[in-house]
Parts: C-alpha cells; structure tokens; sequence
C-alpha cells in the first residue's frame, strides 16, 4: 500500500521536474543569447542595430535591418501562398472527398512533412528558381537570377503545407455532424455551410495552425538559404533576392571570428530571430483568445 | 384520417452499406398534427426522420430507393433542389447546435441565406421569432452577445425559432428534449402543441409518456419497419399488434 502511495508521488513530482526544466529551456536560450551578444550591446543600441541597413563586418557597420526584412518577406509571403491552398486542400479533404481518396491521400501529405529540408532546398535549386527565373520574373522585371524572395517562399510554402492541412483536416472533422445539419437543414448549400458555419466554428484551430506554421518558417534555414539569393540588402519586391536571418547565421557561423564583434553579431542575429517568433507567439496567442471567446 | 397526408413516404427502403435500416416505409404524416415516431433505440426512428429532409444524402455507401411526396412533390425526384426540400422543413435536433455567432445572427442566418438582407425585416424577424418561442424577454437586451452564453433549454428555443425563421411547414424533431430539464422540457412541449396550428409535426421520442402528452398520432418503428400507425390513445391503450403491446407495457425496449 505505501510503496504504490510512494510511486504516485515519485512520478507526479518527477514529471513536474521535467516540465520546469523543458520550459526554463526557453528562459535560458534566451538569457543566453542576450549574454552572448552583450559586446555589441554595449557598443550599439539596439534600435541602431535594427534599423541600420549597411552590412560590413570588416568596417565594423552591423546593420540588421536587411536580414530582419528578408525574414519578414520570405516568411510572410510564404504564408500568402501557402494559406489559401492549404484551406481549400483541408476543406476538400475534410468535407468533399470520398473516404476511400481521403486515406490515401493524407498519409501522403504526411509524408511531405517528413521530407528533410535540403531535399526541398535542391528541389528549390533546380526547379523552383529556372522556372521564377525563366518564367515568372521576366513579366515583372528587367533581370533576375531566380534567387529570390519569391522562390523562398514557394519553397517554404510546400514546406509549411502538410503542417497546415493535417492540422485543419483534425480540426474540421472535430466539428460535431450536428452543427452542419443545422445549417444545413434552414436550406444552406453545402459551401454555405462551409463558409459561414465550419470555417467560423474552426478558425482558432485554423489560426493555431498556421501560427505553428509560421513560427517553423521563420526559423527554417537550411532550403530557403539555398534558393533566395542571400544578399543583405532589404528586398524591394519578391522578384530581389533576400538574407533571412537564419542564413546569416548558418552561413556565418564559426567562420571570420577574429573580426571584432562579429561572433556577438551573429548572436545578437539569433536573439533577434528569438525574439521575433516570441513577440509572434504572444500576439496570436492573444488573438485566438479573443476570437475563442466571441466564437464559442 | 380524416385531412389530408402532409407527408406520403412510398416504398422506402434505406440502406447504409449492408445494413437495412428502413424496410418498405409506407407512411402519410397528417398535416397540422404532431406525429410522434416511438421504438426502441437503433431501431431507425431517427433515419427515417432524416429521410424526410434528405439529410442521409451526404453519409457514404447509402442507398435509398421508394419516394417521400411533400405536399405531393416527391424530394427524391431528379428535379428536385434539395435546398428548397430543407428550407420547408425546420429540424430541431437532440442537443442543441447554436451556430457559433450572435444570438441575432442565429435567427437571421437563414433569411439570410435565403435572400433577405433589409435591416428592418432583418430585425422584425429576429423579434417575431424570438417572441414565438417566448426567449425574446429573456434577451432582447443582448441579442449580439454569443449564443453558446444561453443555457442549453434557452438555447434549444433558440435553434426552434432558427428553423422557424425560414417559414418552414413542417418541423422536425429528434428527440428534441433529451438533453433538457423537466422545465425547459414543457416549455418545448408547449411550444410544439402551440405551433401544430401552422405547422405539421414529426417528432421521434423515447419517451412514451412525452408521446402520449403531445401527440395526435403515433408511428411505432420496429427493426426498421412500421409495426403500427394510428391515433395516440390507440396505439398506446389499445394497441392492434403484438409488438406495440410489448413495447407499450416495457416489455421490449
């Protein structure tokens, strides 16, 4: 009797350990990114580094602006391309295809998600740049290499889609048969139904989705540093390259360490990007509450 | 029976992959009546009251043959637009479903729908069809706060005044009072008994008792076939079948 007593409170306060120690993860990342970009801090404020746009280690001019444009680009236009397709894939699958496609085909857009992202980086190399060289650039603009903003986010697009579609596939078939007999019996059609009834019912599941999303996208470094070109200047339009932070890091990293101050740069970069995806997180997490509470 | 049938269900047969839910239904629903359909569970009450607004369509492997005529056109027919057959019927389902928005949006979501936009009909429906199920004093004072905030008998009024915002003829209920309490149970029993003077009623209940308060006839399903139709009193006192005396004295459930 007392050892099975004794185990309940073994296990209950070794999860509770664990739980503190996988959250203060955070906690630590972050003061140890501030600690390690303290040198630069103390040489330039913050709103110098943000808003400076002249990237010249060697000259000793750090500006981030660039690189927090080109995050911010390639991020968001990722998730313009990639919301619509992944709505209208959810909702078919959810709500139109027959059960037999339905199980073959979510299986299959699982599999995306487990592609490794180099794999997408040379397939962005070798079919996503020839073609937004070839093909659509030449419409808007007098030259491009291919290398740019728009082929990043087509890249991360494809990447972020199975996250996005399996989630919204759960969240939609959560939504009680009931709640659509409603609507549909007052005479709906069924994209009526869909439009006003579903969609509204699912949109904190379909915001939660996409924050996940767009959360992985602005961290993904590896496939977009392949395809956008990484030249640290703002972009102007998504047919310019881009130099997401990630790929400065990455790129940089471990390499000209005698300049001074760079390797706090680099870091200041990674605290940058951890602090855009925190700011990113709390205000969605905000929005959601609000719209759980108006839509319950 | 002495008006009219609202409802003729000719030859129905229903069948979801193997299995047989609805055997040969012949069946006329009187207008203006309450109908209750009584049976014990999983006996295809329900299924055939979704027969009757085509709501079984979109379940997959179902096969229906025979046809249900309402106000004689039958909604099986190829011609026939299933939205117009929906907007006739009102459905009020076990629990109820306030679509998640405004307790006014609620009511007007299905003129809405169905092509009425003006603000002041807008209004003048939402409040003659709040009054109808007696909720308009209860919250007229926040008719854009959020419908799931009503207690669930406030709430199932609200779905009832919902399907009746469309000016359906005939309503449809599932085992409507299932989820309620004994009070918010009469004041939907009420309402049914108040609105059979403009509406034909087709209710499915479990509950005998409720059968023999509201209802004028009553269909007892069995296995998915009609074991016996006739008026209230009949059926239940004085039922012709075996069956229906079984199940009426509890022997079977």
């Amino acid at each position: 009797m007392k050892i099975r007593l004794l185990k309940d409170k073994v296990i209950g306060t070794g999860m509770l350990t664990f739980s503190i120690l996988s959250v203060s993860m955070v906690l630590l990342i972050g003061i140890g990114l501030y600690w390690r970009s303290l040198p630069i801090l103390q040489n330039y404020s913050v709103w110098e580094l943000i808003s400076a746009d002249t990237w010249r280690p060697l000259k000793g001019s750090f500006g981030f602006f660039p690189f927090i444009m080109g995050t911010l680009w390639v991020t968001g236009m990722s998730i313009v391309i990639a919301i619509p397709l992944c709505l209208l894939t959810a909702i078919y699958l959810s709500e139109y295809a027959p059960t037999r496609f339905k199980s073959i085909f979510l299986p299959m857009i699982n599999m995306l998600a487990g592609i490794p992202p180099v794999i997408y980086g040379v397939w962005g190399v070798f079919f996503v740049v020839p073609i937004v060289q070839r093909y659509i650039a030449p419409f808007f603009v007098d030259f491009s290499t291919g290398f740019t903003v728009l082929a990043g986010s087509v890249v991360l697009a494809v990447m972020i889609f199975p996250l996005i579609v399996s989630i919204v596939v759960e969240v939609l078939q959560t939504i009680p048969k009931e709640l659509r007999e409603a609507s549909l019996s007052l005479g709906a059609t069924k994209w009526e139904t869909i439009k006003k009834v579903i969609l509204r019912k699912a949109m904190p599941g379909i915001i939660a989705a996409v924050v996940l999303a767009v959360s992985r996208a602005f961290g993904e470094t590896i496939a977009v540093l392949m395809v956008c070109g990484n030249v640290p200047i703002s972009p102007k339009s998504i047919f310019d390259p881009a130099y997401p932070l990630p790929a400065l890091l990455a790129n940089n990293f471990g390499e000209m360490m005698s300049v001074p101050l760079y390797d706090a740069a680099l870091m200041f970069s990674a605290l940058l990007l951890f602090v855009i995806i925190l700011i990113f997180n709390v205000i969605s997490r905000m929005i959601l509450q609000k719209i759980s509470i108006r839509n319950a | 029976m002495t008006q009219t049938p609202h409802i003729s269900v000719k030859d129905l047969n229903v069948q979801i992959g193997d299995n047989h839910l609805l055997k040969n239904i012949n069946i006329n629903i009187p207008d203006k009546c309450i109908t209750s359909i009584i049976g014990p569970s999983g006996c295809g009450k329900t299924t055939l009251l979704k027969s009757l607004n085509r709501l079984l369509d979109d379940i997959p492997d179902v096969q229906i043959s025979g046809s249900v005529l309402v106000d004689g056109e039958d909604i099986y027919g190829p011609k026939t637009e299933v939205t117009h057959i929906r907007k006739k019927m009102g459905l009020l389902a076990q629990r109820p479903f306030p679509l998640p928005m405004s307790i006014y949006d609620n009511i007007a979501y299905g003129p809405r729908i169905h092509g009425i936009r003006g603000k002041t009909e807008l209004n003048r429906l939402v409040e003659h069809y709040l009054k109808a199920v007696g909720l308009w004093e209860e919250v007229k004072h926040r008719l854009h706060g959020p419908a799931s905030a009503l207690s669930i008998g406030q709430q199932q009024r609200l779905c009832l005044a919902r399907g009746l915002a469309v000016e359906p003829e005939i309503i449809l209920g599932d085992e409507s009072t299932s989820a309620l309490d004994p009070i918010s149970t009469k004041t939907i029993e009420d309402l049914l008994i108040k609105l059979k003077e403009n509406y034909t009623i087709v209710l499915v209940t479990h509950i005998l008792r409720q059968a023999r308060r509201v209802s004028d006839y009553i269909i007892f399903v069995y296995m998915g076939q009609i074991i016996e139709f006739g008026p209230t009193e009949e059926v239940l006192l004085n039922p012709k079948e075996e069956l229906t005396k079984d199940y009426v004295k509890g022997f079977i459930s």
